[in-house]
């Protein structure tokens, strides 16, 4: 079934990359989004996967019985979700911010850092 | 026979280091009084060295080392011959007084301790650089010198021209001693390990005898080229005048300049004796040496003459160097000796000059003698000296090199007259410069003239003594000085016979003298004339070697920008696509040369049926969003694969991620929704066919490579250690039934306090960002270009655009910031619903 996932990843990564291309900042959120999903998606199913099965130990006993999910990459993936959904409302806003303040969503249009015609450097000591 | 291994030795190379470090600070106790209170430490290696005079007048040498790279067989050696000292008390007695001088000269000068720390420092590495035995440390000491220089050269940082000539001298010097660290590893890894200088003269005849010895000899030669200002490399020597005086004074007499001198001579015994070497130094030696003379008489400005008259001695230096034979060493060491002395009494008078009239140029100055006449009389030693008349040391450097060239072959004819031809021009400009500005009438000058004070007077007054006592006493010169110099140049001892007695006068050599003394007075004459006619010559020229180096410099400017802007290009979509081939190559590349490409499954994956919907839903989410014609489409299709991935987890034995997923999503999907009906988009992808096709590619290929990997990965055993070790201590030590939360919470809990960090960071910025006010500052430059193609959605807008754009950004405002508290708080509640560890369960 860990093959039926990773087609699933490489579906992910694939989209993700594709949105990521693009000059539109908002189809580059998306992808950053998709991302996310993707790698955790791959830590999650490089821990390999068990069905059903939480690793919760059972009121009235001492251990967990096997089998159980992997605890390991769970714990990974829950702060790479949070995280993610922080750093996406964060470039979320900086996009709509540039959007207002440069007055453009096409990347090859926002060159106030790299300017398209910037300045020679000056030929003199 | 070596004297006692005496450390002190490397204290000589450190102490002006140290002064170095605290002259700002002596500089802020006793103002321009520092440079007498500085003076203490270069006067005491001065005197420290006296001593080893005498010994090593006996054949005797100092030898001492620290360890410095003991696994590389690197030491920090020291090693003092009759050259070393030479050079060592030249060193340091000159500097003692350039200390001195500057103290007067830059009185009231704000940066003077800064001044006086480069100065101290300079001499730190010259000293060590003339000391070193180690051939590591000389390249280590050859560059300080480079440094040290460029810092003093630019020491007027605010000029332009300043700046030009410390980069040109840092540049030419500095290129020259990485050829001369090349040459060094070469030779050691040549002469089987060997890095010490004083070892490596032993190995001379053997050098000569391998293939890469033109290699190495050359990179010697451009070292000591460089450093030396020898033609075609001389023209930074003359800009770097617009040093301070005391600097040009200090650079151009006895130290930076024949630090190359030095390094040919230290080398004469290793790569020296071979045609090649010969006939190198004494061409370039040739042409330099005419070519700074004629130089020199095109000048007017005193500091310039000067600087073109050392270029020329350097040149004689080097040709002396080349002839190499006993004579011709003899002459070199005096002529060393000679020219330091009356080179840096003529700079020290020029400042002086300089300082007390306010012009340097030869042509505004004259009738000076009533007013300054200890200058006069200086400047006219100094100019005897230079001269070569007697009784001033001069005089027998020009006969030994008159000596050393009488020889019947053309070769030996020609190099004299080109030394005579050289040491008359120069004789002109010392003599113009000793009489000119003190002789005739009284020209106004912009300040009135006055004479130096002690501590300006004292360096000229004190080398002019010594010019005379050192040439009348020549006998004891030549044994103490001249001979274990020259000695140590040759690896074989030379004796000399300098002595006075009259008969000399009467021996035909003496004609050689009278030529040159004739030909400079008949020049001296005609000056005016000469450098009229020099500097007419100068205007058919529409090229110089100052050209060249701009041209040079500004092309590495101009290259260095064209591989800016070449990666730098400002296209994100291109940084990405690097991004992404390189994912894609570091993915796939390593599992098909380790030939780890994992076999494709033949059966299709036993999965019940939901887990396929659930799978199949993600998939349908992914591809609608490439598709969708609308945002709204987008948006919810984003919220689907989101969905899709929390059923997977919940399917997979993870509650707890699933829940916050959800969570997640939903705010996502609602943010987006609420910012995306701000904004005025296209609709499609305006991506052409092309970019598609490459983009898809890429794409595809990373999307491939990581199944690939995750299939690979998943078909190797796991390492459960760490998932044991938390599960078998989760309850006994943290208390916890919820394995998930106690690895946050508990085991993990700073990280996950970290990360709650961030989260509200990452609020704080959001919150921070709605509330800059717009149209703070409106840099359109996408914007103009980028509006034609929005037009139709933007034109109602754009009419009244920034009215319009005020009441959009304000009811953002309102509405973004009553979301965002919530989605930070909504999200800290989530967590302890997850880590109620063990409670619920």
């Amino acid at each position: 079934m860990e093959i039926a996932l990773a087609v699933l990843i490489g579906m992910f990564f694939t989209v993700s990359i594709y949105l990521l291309l693009s000059r539109a900042i908002i189809r580059m959120l998306l992808g950053i989004a998709i991302l996310g999903n993707g790698v955790n998606l791959l830590i999650f199913t490089a821990g390999r996967l068990t069905k059903e099965i939480p690793p919760i130990i059972p009121m009235g006993q001492d251990g967990l019985i096997e089998p159980f999910a992997n605890p390991l990459p769970q714990a990974l993936i829950l702060t790479a979700i949070v995280i993610g959904f922080a750093l996406f409302t964060f470039l979320l806003v900086l996009g709509y911010r540039a959007y207002q303040e440069l007055d453009a969503d096409d990347t090859d249009t926002m060159r106030l850092a790299e300017p398209e015609r910037a300045p020679r450097p000056p030929l003199s000591y | 026979m070596a004297l006692s291994m005496d450390i002190s030795v490397a204290l000589i190379s450190i102490a002006p280091f140290l002064a170095a470090f605290l002259a700002p600070l002596i500089f802020r106790f006793t103002g321009h009084l520092a440079g007498w209170v500085l003076s203490i430490v270069p006067a005491g290696i001065f005197a420290y060295l006296i001593p080893f005079i005498k010994p090593i007048s006996e054949g005797k040498f100092v030898q001492t080392s620290l360890n410095w790279v003991p696994e590389y067989g690197i030491n920090l050696s020291f090693f003092i011959d009759g050259l070393s000292l030479t050079f060592a008390l030249l060193i340091s007695g000159i500097g003692t007084i350039i200390v001195i001088y500057s103290g007067k000269y830059l009185k009231g000068h704000h940066d003077q301790g800064k001044f006086l720390a480069y100065i101290l420092m300079f001499m730190g590495s010259m000293l060590g650089l003339v000391l070193a035995d180690n051939m590591v440390a000389l390249f280590v000491y050859w560059e300080l010198t480079a440094i040290t220089s460029f810092l003093l050269i630019g020491f007027n940082h605010k000029k332009q021209a300043s700046r030009r000539a410390a980069i040109q001298a840092l540049v030419i010097t500095g290129g020259g001693g990485l050829a001369l660290l090349v040459g060094i590893l070469l030779m050691q890894q040549m002469l089987g390990g060997v890095w010490e200088l004083s070892a490596i003269r032993e190995y001379g005849a053997a050098l000569h005898e391998m293939s890469l010895y033109p290699v190495v000899l050359v990179l010697f030669l451009i070292a000591a080229f460089t450093k030396s200002a020898q033609f075609p490399f001389h023209f930074w020597l003359p800009n770097a005048m617009e040093a301070p005086t005391p600097v040009s004074a200090f650079l151009h007499s006895a130290t930076m300049v024949k630090a190359g001198v030095y390094l040919l001579a230290r080398m004469n015994p290793t790569l020296g004796g071979s045609e090649i070497w010969s006939i190198t130094l004494i061409s370039f030696g040739s042409i330099t040496l005419l070519w700074g003379a004629v130089w020199a008489l095109k000048q007017t400005d005193m500091k310039q003459m000067l600087a073109q008259t050392t270029v020329a001695s350097l040149g004689l230096l080097v040709i002396l160097i080349g002839i190499g034979t006993d004579i011709a060493l003899t002459a070199m060491v005096i002529y060393l000796v000679a020219h330091a002395l009356y080179k840096a009494s003529f700079f020290l008078i020029a400042g002086i000059l300089d300082h007390g009239t306010g012009t340097r140029d030869i042509t505004e100055l004259g009738g000076l003698r009533r007013l300054m006449p200890l200058s006069f009389i200086l400047a006219i030693i100094a100019a005897i000296s230079m001269a070569g008349l007697p009784p001033a040391i001069g005089f027998f450097a020009k006969e030994e090199m008159y000596l050393s060239l009488l020889q019947n072959d053309l070769k030996s004819i020609i190099v004299l007259i080109v030394l005579i031809a050289g040491n008359a021009m120069m004789l002109v400009v010392g003599a113009s410069i000793a009489i000119k500005p003190f002789l005739g009438g009284l020209k106004p000058t912009p300040i009135k003239p006055h004479e130096g004070s002690l501590a300006l007077i004292i360096g000229p007054l004190l080398f002019g003594i010594l010019a005379l006592l050192s040439g009348i006493f020549i006998t004891y010169t030549g044994k103490m000085i001249i001979s274990p110099t020259a000695s140590s140049i040759s690896s074989i001892a030379i004796e000399n016979h300098l002595k006075w007695y009259f008969a000399m006068f009467l021996k035909p050599i003496i004609l050689l003298s009278v030529v040159t003394w004739a030909l400079g007075a008949l020049l001296f004459f005609k000056l005016d004339t000469i450098r009229k006619f020099l500097r007419s010559l100068d205007d058919g020229f529409k090229w110089n070697f100052d050209i060249g180096f701009d041209w040079l410099m500004f092309s590495l400017i101009r290259f260095a920008d064209m591989i800016t802007r070449f990666w730098h290009h400002g296209r994100l979509e291109l940084y990405m696509i690097v991004v992404f081939v390189a994912l894609g190559v570091a993915v796939i590349a390593p599992l098909i040369i380790n030939n780890a490409v994992p076999a494709m499954p033949t059966s299709i994956p036993s999965l019940t049926f939901y887990e396929w919907s659930v799978i199949l839903l993600a998939a349908v989410g992914l591809i609608a969003m490439l598709v969708a014609k609308t945002r709204l489409v987008a948006i919810v299709s984003l919220g689907i694969q989101g969905f899709a991935v929390a059923l997977i987890f919940m399917l997979f034995g993870a509650p707890d991620l699933a829940f916050t997923q959800f969570m997640v999503e939903i705010l996502t999907v609602v943010i987006l929704a609420l910012v995306m009906s701000r904004l005025y988009l296209d609709r499609r992808d305006n991506r052409i066919f092309e970019d598609i096709l490459r983009d898809g590619s890429i794409a595809l290929v990373c999307g491939v490579g990581i199944t690939m990997l995750l299939i690979s990965v998943v078909q190797y055993p796991i390492d459960l250690r760490l998932t044991d070790f938390f599960a078998a201590t989760s309850l006994p030590i943290a208390h916890g039934r919820n394995i998930v939360n106690v690895i946050l919470v508990d085991f993990r809990g700073l990280d996950t306090f970290g990360e709650i960090a961030v989260v509200m960071g990452a609020g704080i910025a959001v919150l921070a960002l709605i509330r800059i006010r717009s149209g703070g500052r409106q840099i359109g430059i996408g914007a103009k270009k980028s509006k034609p193609r929005r037009k139709s959605t933007r034109v109602q807008k754009a009419t009244t655009a920034s009215k319009a754009k005020n009441i959009a950004t304000s009811k953002t405002k309102v509405k973004v910031t009553k979301v965002k508290p919530k989605t930070v708080k909504s999200i800290r509640r989530s967590k302890p619903i997850q880590k109620n560890k063990g409670a619920k369960a």
